[in-house]
């Protein structure tokens, strides 16, 4: 029956365009025409627009607030304020880290730009107009802005809401000001260890305070249907369903009730994972006013009230042996968590998953403590493009461990590779009890060193000092050297969840009866190309060809549940509920491949697109026959369809690492410094798409750069935020973004169905600390232990002033 | 309220509206052209660029009445009227020039003005063209490949 040529299966793999597969996207074609569907695009009948009237103080009590004037405005409609929201006990709502956060300020503001009254008018122009002409009469408050004296006796008595309540979300508290105290790991050995090392360096780090920034801020169009009772809310939302369970959980609108929908999202990076307030405010607005309700942020609201990233001071103290073998590591930290705990962690990771920060290296003994304070700044604490407090971490341990080598004068790769957990180690259960999956350290730090020419690199900075030193030079050539261990892919339902719900994911399939499908996952897209490659782990599964498979995702009414896309989770979890959801497909058609070809199902065997005898593979049924069978013919004992449905709940945790190299040329006399090289080493597993991966890596050093050398959201003593806008953040262009090199090594995840491990995220994590390192290392033979980032033309400068190398 | 007279995409606009209606918001609310992004309201992120009189401009920061007697061409009209798409739009694709989309439209837009100018640019010069035009996804890397590309195919 089968009496055609078969086609090799190398060709056919190849047709299918599967795993390995540098596919072109499918999204391109929409975003290059100009229609993306983006939730600033979306108009519905009768909609208004609803703007925010913002604290212009740090800390101030409201004495008054008059909408008069506003509510005057041609073409405003209503005015809430907390007052409004009050008897809807709304006015405050829960945040991801078990704190409550402010809807509207209620008697007092916390940090400049919050939200203290939300006009609601016919169109835009309108509702700025009524911003404008809301008087707010406010008395000044002492502002606390430094959280190392957030928990003075004297300190400023920030949340007047929770005063009283001295038990936290996640234990005592130690302050008024004080949000938790977390730790993990044996801190009496680590004492003991560090006070027997023969070498001992301690350092404070800060990773300042930064945000994501997308260039599509925050927003959302909430639409109520009073004849069917239906809630309805597009919006920026990086994780859907959780939205619609939270948003059904604090205005007892039954679920079926709620539909939550994630159009096109112009980049997230952490930034849409929170839940703010425009969210509750405009679907309050919707309810009251019976039409839909539209809140887009402009992007000074962007950086200076929604959830800004880091602010985290660490003192590292490391321990090592005469000879570079690390002893003992020892981490205390303050965070500054702004006004409120808006952090996105799973529930019982208050300070994230920063104990990784034992990174890449066997070490014996480990312990870190994390306290969480308050101050007059915007909440938030989301994990910028990394998972959950691993860039901070990485960023602690890979300075941390430079430092130490140039106090023992090692060169900083040779003492990582002294230290390196060995490949025959994994799976190996870290000091801190991570259980890292597994990795080839040595052999991507080698690849890494040999590619760059690391030993010629190291000679000519020696030639480079000596030049500078006879003053034929007034540029400073510096190394830096990095390897990082992520931990992504949360998580098994065992330990992590957010708010309750368990943080597996969902993807559903349905197989149409000729032999093209569409799949549907719990995640969303934010440019990661979801559409496309989604499709090709599909296509390597259950042998039809990509391009026949359509994804959908972000629609909570059709989607599967799944916890959304952040934290390199959606190719560990949901790209492994999509392999095993064809998985099932696949069993199901080789029984409708035994009952046509008349054989026991044990008699088949999978090759690429067909099930076929074994040992007589002209004797064969594609899977697109299959389809077609599958709705076609009645089958014994076998439900017709072709459907399956996989929650995936991972066992564990998956561990990308990777090897950068950068070399910089700091010009000591303007504190400009310049990217000559950076080379990136990224082991990420299986690798689905080449072309996408390079593409997020390239993305995500970009964001690295950006950090590294200039992205601070600061504030001044009374509270103002400083550098609010695109004027003074700092964004890269193309001319200050170098050309990166990139590279790989292939570890696949054991416990991944495919062995990928997730991408996104790493280069952002390995980027800061190579990109840092390589600056300090440009000034380390002058004395330099550690400089704070971030690394712009005059702290740079200053730099070299103190050293005394400036003209 | 005064009355624009303008052309969009080739087509006569000929509107009353408020004097103060930047140009972005008359494309996008009002000839529900969204194609063109808002990104930053400063003139600092480029996602609004579209071209007036041939010239890219950044519409956040135009005055709709601005474009009074003038072709206004939005990236709906990148490609040819049959359909065929603008060779920046086949290069951005094949080359990976992006990923959430949203920067894309303005950067073609400005990719598209630049190649007017400069049918030959160098790495460096594209990448100078490009400053006023941010991209928080691609790193720019395969953005310069894909603008050098397209540069070529439209030489040939």
């Amino acid at each position: 029956m089968n009496d055609q040529t078969i086609p090799p299966a190398a060709e056919r793999a190849a047709a299918l365009q599967g795993l390995g597969s540098s596919r072109k996207r499918v999204e391109d074609a929409r975003f290059t025409q100009g229609k993306g569907n983006y939730v600033d695009d979306i108009k519905l009948p009768g909609m208004l627009f609803g703007d925010f009237a913002r604290s212009s103080h740090g800390h101030a009590r409201i004495k008054s607030i008059n909408k008069e004037a506003a509510l005057a405005v041609p073409g405003v409609i209503a005015v809430l304020t907390a007052e409004d929201l009050k008897p809807l006990n709304l006015h405050y709502m829960p945040t991801l880290a078990g704190d409550v956060q402010a809807v509207l300020a209620d008697e007092k503001v916390l940090f400049q730009n919050q939200e203290i009254a939300f006009v609601v008018a016919e169109d835009r122009y309108a509702a700025a107009d009524g911003v404008e002409l809301i008087e707010v009469e406010y008395e000044e408050l002492p502002a606390l802005v430094d959280p190392f004296k957030a928990m003075d006796d004297d300190a400023p008595l920030l949340r007047e809401d929770i005063k009283d309540k001295m038990d936290g979300a996640h234990g005592p508290r130690k302050h008024y000001n004080h949000i938790f105290y977390w730790e993990e790991g044996d801190k009496e050995g680590t004492d003991k260890a560090l006070a027997e090392s023969d070498v001992v360096v301690e350092e404070l780090i800060t990773y300042p305070r930064c945000h994501p920034s997308p260039i599509e801020t925050c927003g959302c169009v909430a639409s109520m249907d009073k004849i069917n009772g239906k809630l309805t809310i597009w919006g920026t939302f990086q994780a859907p369903h959780a939205v619609r369970t939270v948003a059904s959980l604090i205005t007892n609108i039954a679920e079926h009730n709620i539909r939550i929908v994630s159009p096109d999202i112009g980049g997230g990076f952490g930034n849409k994972v929170g839940v703010y307030p425009g969210y509750i405010c405009a679907a309050v607005a919707s309810i009251v006013t019976g039409v839909p309700v539209k809140w887009i942020e402009d992007k000074i609201e962007n950086l200076t009230a929604t959830a800004f990233a880091r602010d985290y001071h660490m003192t590292g103290k490391i321990g090592a042996t005469k000879d570079g073998k690390i002893t003992a590591l020892s981490c205390n930290v303050l965070a500054d968590h702004g006004a409120f705990d808006a952090c996105a962690d799973p529930t019982q990771f208050p300070a994230g998953f920063f104990s990784i920060c034992t990174g890449s290296y066997d070490i014996p003994v480990a312990h870190c403590g994390v306290d969480g304070v308050y101050t007059n700044k915007a909440p938030g604490g989301v994990a910028y493009r990394c998972s959950f407090r691993v860039t901070e971490a990485a960023y602690m341990i890979e300075r941390m461990i430079d430092i130490l080598a140039r106090k023992m004068d090692m060169d900083p790769a040779e003492l990582r590779m002294k230290n390196f957990i060995k490949k025959e180690q994994f799976p190996y259960t870290s000091a801190l009890g991570w259980e890292y999956d597994s990795g080839d350290y040595h052999t991507a730090m080698e690849k890494a060193m040999e590619t760059v020419g690391y030993k010629a690199l190291r000679a000519e900075q020696v030639e480079n000092r000596a030049a500078f030193a006879r003053g034929e030079t007034r540029a400073l050539m510096g190394v830096g050297v990095a390897f990082f261990t992520e931990i992504v892919g949360a998580g098994p339902v065992k330990n992590c969840d957010i708010l309750g719900l368990g943080m597996f994911d969902s993807c559903e399939i349905r197989i149409h009866p000729t032999g093209s499908a569409i799949a549907r996952v719990g995640t969303i897209s934010q440019g990661q190309g979801h559409a496309t490659t989604f499709p090709q782990i599909l296509a390597s599964e259950i042998g039809l060809p990509a391009e026949d498979i359509t994804v959908e995702e972000g629609d909570t009414d059709t989607a599967p549940y799944g916890l959304g896309t952040y934290g390199s989770r959606t190719t560990p979890v949901a790209g492994a509920a999509a392999a095993m959801a064809g998985r099932k497909i696949r069993a199901k058609a080789q029984m409708i491949a035994a009952y046509l070809l008349e054989v026991h199902d044990g008699d088949l065997e999978w090759d690429v697109d067909r099930f076929q005898v074994k040992g007589n593979p002209e004797k064969f049924k594609t899977m697109k026959e299959l389809a077609f069978a599958a709705y076609s013919q009645a089958i014994p004992g076998i439900e017709p369809g072709l459907e399956a449905v996989s929650y995936y709940d991972p066992p564990n945790m998956t561990y990308p690492f990777g090897a950068y190299i950068c070399v910089v040329d700091v010009d000591v006399d303007t504190g400009v410094v310049d990217v000559r090289r950076f080379y990136a080493l990224d082991d990420c597993g299986t690798r689905i798409n080449p072309m996408i991966i390079e593409g997020q890596v390239h993305g995500g050093l970009t964001e690295a750069l950006a950090i590294a050398m200039g992205q601070e959201i600061s504030y001044d003593a009374m509270g103002n935020v400083k550098g609010g806008s695109l004027m003074d953040y700092y964004l890269p262009t193309a001319v200050e973004t170098p050309v990166w090199e990139t590279d790989h090594t292939v570890t696949p995840s054991p416990h991944h169905p495919i062995g990928a491990k997730g991408v996104g995220e790493s280069p952002n994590v390995g980027g800061v600390p190579a990109f840092s390192n390589a600056v300090n290392d440009a000034f380390a033979h002058l004395g330099l232990t550690h400089t704070q980032m971030p690394h712009d033309h005059w702290r740079v400068w200053q730099t070299a002033q103190r050293l005394g190398v400036t003209g | 309220m005064p009355t624009l007279n303008t052309r969009v995409n080739g087509t006569s606009v000929s509107k009353q509206i408020e004097a103060s209606t930047l140009l972005v918001d008359l494309l996008r609310d009002q000839l529900h052209l969204t194609g063109t992004h808002v990104g930053c309201d400063t003139s600092q992120c480029g996602a609004c660029v579209v071209h007036l009189d041939g010239r890219a401009v950044k519409s956040c920061t135009v005055l709709a009445l601005q474009a009074e007697g003038r072709d206004v061409t939005t990236i709906e009209n990148l490609a040819a009227a049959d359909g065929t798409l603008h060779p920046l739009q086949e290069a951005f694709r094949k080359h990976h020039a992006l990923q959430c989309g949203f920067c894309t439209p303005g950067m073609l837009m400005a990719c598209a003005a630049l190649l007017d100018d400069n049918p030959d640019p160098s790495e460096a010069e594209v990448r100078a063209g490009l400053e006023g035009n941010i991209c928080r996804c691609t790193g720019y890397q395969n953005i310069v490949s894909a603008v050098r590309d397209a540069a070529k195919q439209m030489r040939a």
